[in-house]
């Protein structure tokens, strides 16, 4: 390299930022601006809540989350994704309900000292419904969104780049965790840890895997935290955007109105019209 | 412009006994100042205490003044004194954002900080790049690079914010030979284009190449400092723990062994 013309500012054609910055998605549904997303993620999530019964959070399931997902392409990795997230609070929470339902008299099966009943079971069903309805609207947002594109569009919008920077930071600390995660078990493993055979051998070569991965994160922080003081983070006021995804009139609306339609399902059940 | 340290000394927070005593220091326009010694010498504190960085963010107790072209920075709060020095760690994975999808928005992502207009970021960003010759990696998830890599990447995220004075603890600790020489080839053109450059170094050859001067810390304080040819060609390197240059010995070797003259210096320079 001939380092010292390469970094002088001699005359050439400008560039402009790579082509898959700002890419639009694939589908109509990537394209879709990232608030809107995140607003109808959170109004499914939150309407299925309100509404309660199995109907509404259903109806919810099958247009906020299932059609949107057919329409994006992305069904089969929703259901995928979607059913690790939520069975295993979904499965606990339906089988505490359904034999542990307070004040419940209608028995539908007997075992041992435990009984299940048809209200444990109803209310049961509920609890599900509004758990897929969840953990399905967020992951339809996650598969169809990247998270930087959410913080550029909320930065655009005034918000705070820290904010931004906290939630950006907080979703991508998980797969950083999990590869570190990883590269320590592979490490403990050519040492000789047993991480492989019965159920306590396998408890008790998680001890020596937790610790560097826990350990090692928080050590990294003031790292991290000096590279970014350093890199300017910390000056105030707002930063410069490269890009920003796109926008609508139409979408803007639609934004509203979702907001407006959950806050009338709220005062409905408020005020008893939702039973 | 210039950075001084004057009487500078430093203690970590906690710490019973100072990391850094009575450093004595002018870094000046296009100067590379080299900084070698043993480990637990003092390189990284003297590399943090340099950029400001202790004690504004990781505290500790700092004495003696540091002046920025004769101004007294000791009020000056990190992000306003980010915008002249910057700082390289030698860990690339801990310098990444965590944030940027890609390579560009990685190197962006300090002058982005800044404020800077929009056109000069991209500009800065390719230059950057460029001269890293890492262009190519502009779209790829800085996450999913080698550690070398990251550390290109990192190195570019400084050049993009064109200091006036950069800070590099070890840069090219995590290099391979080729990274090395594009790191070493981008610092020459930095301290070509004015910027004075502090970097901490094991590796003697690289300092050899790029420095203009070297101080040897030992124990905190300066042991030794001199033009570059001097200090590491003296004796009393191994001493301070500071390995000698690949030439040095070879000139040691040839010389125990009855062979030298002038055809090895020739080759040599």
């Amino acid at each position: 390299m001939a380092g010292g013309d390469r970094l002088s500012d001699e005359a050439r054609p400008a560039r402009g930022i790579p082509p898959s910055l700002g890419r639009p998605g694939p589908t109509a549904y990537h394209r879709l601006n990232p608030l809107t997303k995140a607003t109808l993620a959170t109004v499914t999530a939150v309407g299925a809540v309100v509404l309660g019964g199995v109907v509404g959070p259903v109806g919810l399931v099958v247009v906020a989350v299932l059609l949107p997902a057919a329409i994006a392409g992305v069904l089969p990795q929703l259901v995928r994704t979607g059913l690790l997230l939520s069975l295993p609070i979904a499965i606990s929470a339906f089988v505490v309900n359904l034999f542990f339902y307070p004040g419940a008299e209608t028995v539908l099966l007997r075992i041992g000292p435990i009984t299940a009943t048809a209200e444990g079971l109803a209310f049961a069903i509920e609890i599900l419904v509004r758990i897929l309805a969840i953990s399905g609207a967020v992951t339809l947002f996650y598969l169809t969104t990247r998270p930087s594109d959410l913080v550029v569009d909320l930065e655009r919008r005034g918000v705070s780049p820290r904010i931004g920077f906290v939630t950006n930071a907080s979703v991508q600390t998980v797969p950083a965790m999990v590869d570190r995660a990883q590269q320590i078990t592979a490490a403990q493993r050519a040492r000789g840890l047993d991480t492989e055979g019965s159920v306590w051998r396998r408890i008790r070569g998680v001890v020596p895997i937790v610790g560097p991965v826990i350990l090692g994160s928080i050590a990294e922080v003031e790292e991290r935290t000096m590279a970014l003081e350093a890199r300017g983070f910390t000056r105030p006021g707002r930063r410069t955007l490269l890009w920003s995804p796109s926008d609508s009139r139409t979408q803007a609306i639609a934004r509203w109105a979702l907001v407006i339609g959950l806050a009338a399902t709220i005062v409905a059940r408020i005020a008893g019209f939702l039973g | 412009m210039t950075v001084s340290l004057r009487s500078v000394g430093y203690r970590y927070a906690g710490a019973s006994r100072p990391s850094l005593l009575d450093i004595d220091l002018d870094l000046r326009d296009g100067e590379v100042v080299g900084v070698a010694g043993a480990s637990e010498s003092g390189k990284t504190t003297l590399a943090l205490v340099v950029s400001g960085i202790a004690p504004r963010t990781i505290g500790g107790q700092i004495r003696g003044k540091i002046l920025l072209d004769q101004a007294d920075v000791d009020d000056w709060p990190m992000h306003r004194l980010s915008e002249r020095i910057g700082i390289g760690f030698q860990n690339p994975a801990t310098q990444l954002s965590q944030v940027a999808g890609t390579v560009f928005e990685e190197v962006a992502f300090g002058p982005m900080n800044l404020a800077i207009p929009r056109d000069e970021v991209i500009d800065r960003t390719w230059h950057a790049l460029e001269a890293l010759a890492i262009d190519a990696l502009s779209e790829r998830d800085p996450r999913h690079l080698s550690g070398g890599q990251q550390q290109l990447v990192a190195v570019a995220g400084l050049l993009a914010m064109r200091p006036e004075h950069l800070v590099l603890d070890e840069p090219t600790a995590q290099l391979d030979p080729a990274g090395t020489r594009l790191v070493a080839d981008a610092i020459a053109a930095l301290a070509a284009d004015g910027v004075s450059i502090l970097v901490t170094e094991q590796k003697t050859d690289l300092l050899a190449r790029i420095a203009t001067s070297v101080v040897i810390l030992e124990a905190g304080r300066i042991a030794m400092r001199g033009r570059t040819g001097d200090v590491l060609d003296d004796p009393r390197l191994e001493e301070l723990g500071v390995a000698e240059t690949s030439a040095g010995r070879l000139r040691r070797l040839a010389s125990a062994a009855g062979v030298g003259g002038a055809r090895l210096e020739a080759a040599l320079r």
